[in-house]
């Protein structure tokens, strides 16, 4: 074990999915032509003011009441003042003392099981900046500002995580969470999702942390994990050859994997931060918070908890079911055809098969070509012993590929198990009829030839007797007896 | 003469169709040509749109339309952003600037049937106290040409005084209305903030900008405020309360009201400037208003509190102005920082580089608890010396400055003393009050005014007040010399 511990905080921007910009009516829709998104507001024309959209501060309380956060009773807008071409008036409307959300907290579920509590700080409202642009442009940038104005709520971790692993199961936790609330579509590669991860290390038992570096911009998972990596095992090095962690913004390049500095704490920007005098404070009444709140949709959390009591599922498998909201959907709309028995079933197809071919084929859940009632239809199928498990999976790349159901490919095919002891008996006795080599081997002791028989049969019968009575009706036969007729089990 | 009608005998006039508003409008017109050159109150005139819009409102007018403003001519402070037309603030920076909109401000009297005659030369940005910081010269008070008009308000003060306009705009956010109202002999009304739109108002200190009227009259500016007023759904901190009807309002009596006179205004107070606000108030008195003495002992620290507070809002509001999107841009940029730098260093003036470097600084790491912070403090004390004040008396009466008009040039290379000319008229701002100035008589020629400040909302007391005492002097009737 190291004797260096992690420290990690991560700062979350969500981009919120509200249809106009925090502070104007323009719209937010990603990949316009450039500045066809931007009002005289947003282009910070001289004498416009900002105006808070309503929809953004409700989902920013949806949030807080989400993490058990405080609401705060008395919010304030302030300006982050700065200079860069493509923030148009010269300074970012954000929150600085007195944010919307304050201290809250979520839980993530580690690999070995054990449940971490990680504290959420504060989570603010701000506009986003616009984009500048270098490429096809000679000797000039340009300026998109489209993105200007878009809300973000900034979600602020406390230093809680002791590893890249915890760091990704906490944003993916909120990645979780923010979708469910539907107020961000959760899109990182169009940067609706990234986040700024906070990384030092310390010698495990000291009591201070050690100086931070900022990575900025983060936008995968994967990202996260790489940096954080890459970040650790950097400043460890540069404390064990006897240098000095300096605090400083580093940027993360996925290409060649590394992090690299940007700038240190002593060319850092002084913001100057005051309260925004074009926007009075925010006062939130407890009847809007209460309004809000009965907005709330069934939570992750929620939901894994009743999956894993209703369904007898695993917490491990409850908490990939309820991972999305569709996927959760999704699943129950398979159970409530199938039936809670077999609840189990359905939990092993969907996040095996049916994710794999999701993964396969790039595709969301809500993009499955097999619908959740088609998808019971065919487990049905197993349930009833018409096919076995593995005739299903085959009739389920049928189902994939071609869009019929599983009972129209199982008759077309003429899949149905064979069921009838007496025609698997038969087919049995030709068996062993054609093999009397292997039969006395077998009957000499040499057990592991059971396999051979049982291969044999299921080749004659194409795959289709039911592999149970086949077991059973074998056992007797190559042990010399007489078949008791068949029970189904 | 027209230009001696109120504008409720100009508006009976076009009413009864003995006037046309394109007669009314050639007339104003016609001054400013003559006129304006020896002022340099207007610098942006719109003959051609006027008297367009003069057409339309005698279109309304022959359709049986009737309003208090319809067809009735105006200037505004160039502050305020009119669709089209220059919009320049002052500034160089802003001198090639054609606003693609309308302020609220200009929309609603447009929608009245207003009739813009041009744009009223200003401190660059609202910055000043006697309009020599403006990026188009200083402008010449018609009292005297070899003093100021007062600012920032300055030209809309001297084209209502010189009655090259029935009235003006204008905005007040240390006394940019009251005081160049008081120092050119008219009536200015500073509104309760919020009560007016701040939305296409071009931001100097945005808690402390409010805009209002220049006007002849008390009932005047009653009139037009009227009109401006309201709550607007594209400025946050304008208030949703009715509007009253201020014209209807004037005639109050004045019996029982208590008017306060602020012990701190007439400390050291020039002793004939003292005896004309002490005959004013005699005048309410022989009206039937009872005055006393109140004090609110933190009013003395506006000026500093003002001059930290208003230029850390400055500093901010103006970073916009930086090149990229309009307005000035310099010659052949190197790279970024050459292009903010020398486009900000060229586009704006000393005094409003001034307050930006002021306001960065009191907002810097290190200082924004002893400076910002402090301030705000000290508004908020200042604030509750006024709410006391207004739980003993309706308004609260003073000298709106410490002296008449000065001379050009005599206070521009120093901004101390230049800043203490608002010292009166700052503390409303800070708490948000509504104030009017309104003519009392002359010190060597020169006009003085007489500062009424009341609780928020209560514009109609003040300029019922305001026009009380005017049903009983002639001071605001007086004309300068050469503009009669």
């Amino acid at each position: 074990m190291s004797n260096w511990e992690v420290v990690i905080g991560l700062e979350i921007h969500a981009q919120l999915a509200t249809r106009s910009k925090i502070f104007s009516g323009s719209p937010t829709a990603y990949g316009a032509p450039p500045n066809t998104q931007a009002d005289l507001v947003d282009l910070a024309y001289p004498g416009v003011l900002p105006v808070l959209n309503g929809e953004a501060l409700r989902m920013a309380i949806k949030f807080g009441l989400a993490i058990n956060a405080q609401i705060a009773p008395r919010s304030i807008f302030a300006r982050k003042n700065y200079f860069y071409p493509d923030l148009p008036k010269g300074y970012q409307i954000s929150q600085y003392e007195q944010p919307v959300v304050g201290k809250g907290a979520i839980t993530v579920l580690n690999d070995d099981g054990t449940v971490k509590r990680i504290g959420v700080t504060r989570a603010h409202l701000e506009e986003d900046a616009g984009k500048s642009l270098h490429e096809g442009l000679a000797n000039a940038s340009g300026i998109d500002l489209n993105r200007a104005g878009t809300p973000l709520l900034e979600i602020v971790s406390e230093p809680d995580m002791r590893s890249a692993k915890e760091a990704v199961a906490y944003m993916k936790k909120i990645h979780t969470l923010v979708r469910y609330l539907e107020i961000c579509d959760g899109n990182m590669q169009e940067g609706s999702f990234r986040c700024d991860a906070n990384v030092s290390v310390r010698q495990r038992g000291a009591e201070k942390f050690g100086t931070r570096a900022e990575i900025k911009n983060l936008n995968s998972f994967r990202f996260v994990e790489k940096a954080i990596h890459y970040e650790v095992a950097r400043q460890i090095e540069v404390i064990e050859s006897g240098g000095k962690v300096v605090q400083e913004t580093r940027l993360y390049d996925s290409d060649k994997n590394e992090t690299r500095s940007m700038r240190s704490k002593e060319e850092a920007n002084d913001y100057r931060y005051f309260p925004d005098p074009d926007l009075l404070p925010l006062e939130i009444e407890e009847g809007f918070i209460a309004s809000v709140r009965a907005t709330l949709p069934e939570l992750p959390d929620e939901k894994a908890s009743r999956f894993a009591r209703d369904f007898a599922l695993s917490a491990y498998d409850a908490g990939v079911l309820s991972a999305s909201r569709e996927m959760g959907g999704y699943f129950e709309a398979v159970v409530a055809t199938l039936g809670k028995p077999h609840a189990k079933l359905a939990a092993n197809w969907v996040m095996g098969e049916l994710s794999g071919m999701l993964n396969r084929d790039n595709l969301e859940i809500t993009q499955s070509r097999i619908s959740a009632e088609a998808l019971a239809g065919l487990l049905k199928r197993i349930v009833d012993t018409t096919i076995s498990g593995k005739i299903a999976k085959e009739v389920f790349e049928s189902m994939w590929s071609d869009g019929k159901s599983a009972d129209v490919i199982i008759e077309e095919r003429d899949l149905e198990q064979i069921t009838d002891s007496g025609a698997i008996e038969r087919v049995i006795d030709e068996v062993m009829a054609a093999n009397p080599k292997q039969l006395s081997d077998y009957r000499s002791g040499k057990d592991k030839l059971f396999g051979f028989f049982v291969g044999q049969v299921m080749k004659a019968t194409g795959g289709k007797a039911n592999p149970a009575q086949l077991n059973e009706l074998l056992k007797t036969k190559l042990a010399g007896g007489q078949a008791a007729p068949a029970r189904l089990s | 003469m027209l230009h001696d009608l109120s504008i409720g005998e100009l508006a009976d006039r076009l009413a009864a169709r003995e006037l046309s508003s394109v007669e009314l409008t050639r007339h104003f017109l016609a001054r400013i040509e003559r006129l304006n050159p020896g002022l340099n109150a207007v610098i942006t005139v719109t003959a051609e749109e006027a008297l367009a819009a003069a057409a339309r409102a005698d279109a309304r007018l022959g359709q049986g339309e009737r309003g208090p403003l319809l067809g009735i001519p105006l200037i505004h402070k160039d502050i305020f952003c009119t669709d089209g037309v220059r919009t320049s603030c002052g500034s160089r920076m802003l001198d090639n600037f054609i606003a693609p909109y309308d302020a609220t401000v200009v929309a609603k009297l447009k929608a009245a049937g207003v009739v813009m005659l041009g744009k009223a030369n200003m401190d660059e940005f609202a910055m000043g106290s006697s309009n020599e910081t403006s990026f188009y010269g200083p402008v010449r008070n018609p009292w005297d040409p070899t003093k100021v008009p007062g600012g920032s308000s300055g030209g809309s003060a001297a084209a209502a005084a010189a009655r090259l306009a029935p009235c003006s705009t204008g905005t007040d956010t240390g006394g940019s209305i009251r005081q160049p109202a008081a120092l050119t002999g008219i009536t200015g009304v500073k509104p309760t903030y919020g009560r007016v739109s701040r939305y296409g108002m071009i931001a100097f200190a945005s808690s402390l900008d409010q805009a209002g009227v220049l006007a002849q009259s008390a009932a005047d500016a009653a009139t037009v405020l009227k009109v401006m007023a309201g709550f607007d759904p594209k400025d946050s901190t304008s208030v949703d309360a009715p509007v009253p009807d201020y014209p209807a309002l004037l005639n109050a009596p004045l019996k029982g009201l208590k008017i306060g006179l602020l012990r701190e205004f007439f400390d050291g107070l020039e002793p004939r400037n003292a005896k004309l606000i002490r005959d004013a108030l005699a005048v309410f008195t022989s009206l039937g208003a009872e005055t006393l003495e109140v004090s609110l002992p933190h009013l003395p620290m506006s000026v500093p509190t003002y001059y930290v507070v208003a230029p850390a809002e400055c500093s901010s509001n103006l970073s916009r102005f930086d090149g990229v999107r309009y307005g000035y841009r310099c010659e052949s940029p190197r790279d970024l920082t050459d292009l903010y730098q020398r486009s900000r260093g060229e586009g704006f003036g000393a005094e409003v580089k001034r307050r930006i470097m002021t306001g960065t600084y009191v907002l810097s790491a290190g200082y924004f608890d002893a400076y910002y912070l402090k301030a705000q403090r000290v508004r908020r004390l200042i604030t509750d010396d006024f709410r006391a004040a207004f739980e003993k008396v309706d308004l609260l009466a003073g000298p709106t400055t410490p002296t008449p008009a000065f001379a050009i040039g005599a206070k521009i290379d120093d901004p101390v003393t230049m800043y203490l000319n608002d010292i009166y008229t700052i503390g409303a701002n800070l708490a948000g009050l509504p104030g009017v100035s309104a003519p009392c008589g002359f010190v060597d020629g020169l006009p003085l005014g007489l500062q009424l400040i009341g609780p928020h909302f209560a514009e109609a007391r003040l300029l019922g007040a305001a026009h009380q005492f005017q049903l009983a002097t002639a001071w605001h009737t007086h004309r300068p010399r050469g503009y009669e």
